[in-house]
């Protein structure tokens, strides 16, 4: 029997992220979990209403918890950025009464607490999946030298995220070890990118990825791997030199499933080359 | 009155931020401190001096990233993404001229498409982003190109609930 979550497509799954939510889509098919649209959502206010107003960035999120409760189902969350705004909503919930209590009232609904905030990491990177991903591996990413990047939204802050390891976690690295990858070590796995200030100061942008980049080619990566649709864009535009995966598309491609070839032209820094003979 | 600031913004963050002692770790991790006319650790010792106009007048609170790699690291569990919120939401509040309208510009122009169609519509938040900072060259090769990769749809793609969004914002005050 299939598990099933409720589902967050969040605002980059129709624009930035279509190849990483195509992916997943091809992966979680493949690994008999089922997702359930959530009927009704809005964004999550994502890097912007946070800095407006903390009203307005808890009301945004909260819509969507919400929302969500209604489904009765965990909800999993692809976007690293909708994840870490509807988490911490979720948490001003748990643990803030005087808040929860202004935000009942503003989305008309009464917290329950049943229904989880889920990263895509979260549901795939469980222990009792490994067997099943490393069994549906059909071409084993053999050879691939690999560095993960885990930037900032799905990492902190760790009571919220409830990372495994705040400056060096590992959850990438496995999955990616499962799928036959080399995993290199490096020292910019949760470096931050600077993606939230791209559109308005991009030459420091350019600047935080330039390093973050220059670090993972020392360290001898073939390409950098994320699970963040905002540091997969923002690093891929803003250099040459490197392939920037979404993590699912890499298990897409040893699950040998899904129209890659579609998705490698999604990409500034095509990978294709990578996988040659696939 | 210097005192009612620290214990202000105390509150409002939920951050204990009598308890820095200057370690500096914060400023020493921060991505973009290069960028900031005071880095996080004077800031938190501003807060606790009450120096309210200098911050609220100041390029560090835009120019945080809210990249929480501060908080993570401070002995003191202070989180600094959440004091800076604090601080920026108190500028806009009273008027203060932000030291970094450009930022300002794109945080509306984007909330500003999330309360027209409950979710963000790329192409005309960009370009609203675009003539009110007027900034109108940058990135454009960028976007052409995310443009014919299609990755910035034409058309808006809308939330059922407009209403209810848009009643957040009422309550925001924005």
């Amino acid at each position: 029997m299939s598990e099933i979550f409720s589902y967050y497509p969040g605002c980059t799954s129709h624009s930035t992220a279509i190849e990483y939510i195509e992916a997943s889509h091809e992966v979680l098919t493949a690994l008999d979990i089922e997702l359930r649209e959530l009927p009704d959502w809005c964004c999550c206010g994502a890097a912007s209403a946070h800095n407006l107003s903390g009203t307005l960035a808890l009301g945004l999120s909260a819509f969507n918890i919400c929302e969500a409760q209604k489904e009765k189902a965990d909800l999993l969350i692809p976007c690293a950025g909708c994840y870490n705004n509807l988490s911490r909503a979720d948490y001003a919930l748990r643990h803030d009464p005087e808040e929860r209590e202004k935000l009942e009232k503003l989305l008309g609904f009464s917290f329950t607490g049943e229904v989880k905030m889920l990263s895509l990491v979260d549901v795939l990177a469980r222990e009792e999946l490994r067997p099943a991903v490393r069994e549906r591996v059909k071409k084993p990413l053999t050879g691939l030298k690999v560095v993960c990047y885990y930037g900032c939204a799905i990492v902190r802050p760790a009571v919220i995220t409830g990372v495994d390891d705040v400056e060096n976690p590992q959850r990438l690295d496995t999955m990616m070890a499962d799928l036959g990858a080399e995993v290199l070590d490096w020292s910019c796995k949760v470096d931050c990118c600077g993606g939230d200030l791209g559109l308005t100061h991009a030459e420091k942008t350019a600047e935080l990825v330039n390093k973050i980049v220059d670090y993972a080619v020392a360290a001898g990566a073939d390409c950098l791997v994320t699970s963040c649709a905002l540091c997969q864009a923002n690093v891929d535009i803003r250099q040459q030199r490197l392939p920037i995966l979404f993590f699912t598309e890499l298990m897409a491609e040893a699950f040998q499933i899904g129209n890659r070839q579609r998705w490698w032209k999604k990409h500034f820094n095509n990978p294709a080359n990578l996988f040659q003979g696939s | 009155m210097s005192e009612t600031f620290l214990q202000q913004v105390m509150e409002e963050s939920g951050q204990p931020i009598n308890l820095c002692y200057q370690c500096r770790k914060c400023s020493a991790g921060c991505p973009m401190v290069e960028e900031f006319d005071f880095p996080p650790n004077m800031v938190m010792r501003m807060v606790q001096l009450g120096q309210r106009d200098e911050l609220l007048r100041s390029k560090a609170i835009w120019m945080c990233i809210s990249c929480e790699t501060c908080g993570a690291r401070c002995p003191n569990e202070i989180k600094i993404a959440p004091v800076m919120d604090c601080l920026r939401a108190a500028c806009l509040a009273e008027g203060v001229v932000p030291a970094d309208p450009v930022t300002v510009a794109l945080h509306t122009s984007f909330t500003e498409s999330i309360k027209t169609f409950g979710r963000v519509h790329e192409a005309t938040m960009l370009m609203k982003y675009k003539l009110r900072s007027k900034n109108l060259t940058s990135d454009l090769d960028v976007g052409l190109k995310l443009f014919l990769k299609g990755k910035i749809p034409l058309l808006p793609k809308k939330t059922k609930n407009v209403r209810k969004v848009k009643e957040i914002f009422q309550a925001a005050g924005r």
